[in-house]
């Protein structure tokens, strides 16, 4: 895998464990985000990478590394907030 | 997510990774570990705190609030497969139990290790029965099980 510069959070456009570029052919009236796919129970997870902080470093963290174990997702309103 | 933190230990017995995810800086998620986070977890943050600045992560899982520009508390059980078996999403001023979340876990592990043959009813807990679905189950979970002993 390339060694790229930590960018922003973005989901790659596949679910875990697959390519990025799907086999079928992009559909050019597709918008990006119409091609992006979306959290469903029951299937597969979308893949991200996104910037992290982690045990004292700044690194990146990419879903679909976690492969092969369970993992929990958790997403909150902010740093710093009461609850 | 203090409380995830503070029982980070029960999770990594499960087996379960963590990854928390808002849209603050990992250099914010840096200085709310070192001055709140420790201090309400008794340790340092043990997980990955994954930054989403621009929401694109929470946009593909629906949690992302475009009007307040923050994340909802969206909660995804994954699989070692990489498939979500739960969510729970809920909005800020409420926040979660990790004990559901952790007998979940439990349950679909147990589901998992299984194979599918067995089935964790309402309120599930480890050493409680479960069910096996299939032709004989069928009108007699009412023998198999009772809800009140279950709630």
């Amino acid at each position: 895998m390339s060694k790229e510069p930590i960018g922003c959070g973005r989901p790659t456009g596949a679910v875990v464990g697959e390519s990025a570029v799907p086999e079928t052919a992009q559909n050019e009236n597709q918008t990006e985000e119409q091609k992006m796919v979306t959290a469903k129970v029951g299937a597969k997870a979308p893949d991200f990478v996104a910037p992290a902080y982690y045990r004292g470093e700044f690194t990146e963290v990419k879903l679909s590394d976690f492969l092969g174990k369970w993992v929990l997702l958790c997403f909150y309103p902010g740093d710093f907030t009461f609850v | 997510m203090s409380a995830v933190a503070a029982n980070y230990d029960t999770l990594q017995k499960l087996g379960v990774e963590v990854i928390s995810i808002s849209v603050d800086s990992q250099f914010v998620h840096k200085v709310w570990n070192d001055q709140e986070l420790s201090k309400m977890a008794g340790r340092d943050v043990p997980f990955h705190m994954a930054s989403d600045g621009p929401g694109n992560v929470g946009r593909v899982y629906g949690v992302y609030d475009e009007q307040a520009g923050i994340e909802l508390r969206g909660r995804f059980i994954i699989d070692p497969d990489g498939i979500i078996q739960a969510m729970e999403v809920l909005t800020p001023p409420v926040g979660r139990k990790l004990d559901e979340t952790i007998r979940q876990v439990k349950a679909f592990q147990h589901v998992r290790a299984s194979k599918g043959t067995e089935a964790c009813p309402a309120g599930w807990e480890p050493g409680k029965k479960t069910l096996k679905p299939g032709p004989d189950l069928v009108a007699n979970v009412w023998k198999e099980w009772n809800p009140k002993e279950d709630s």
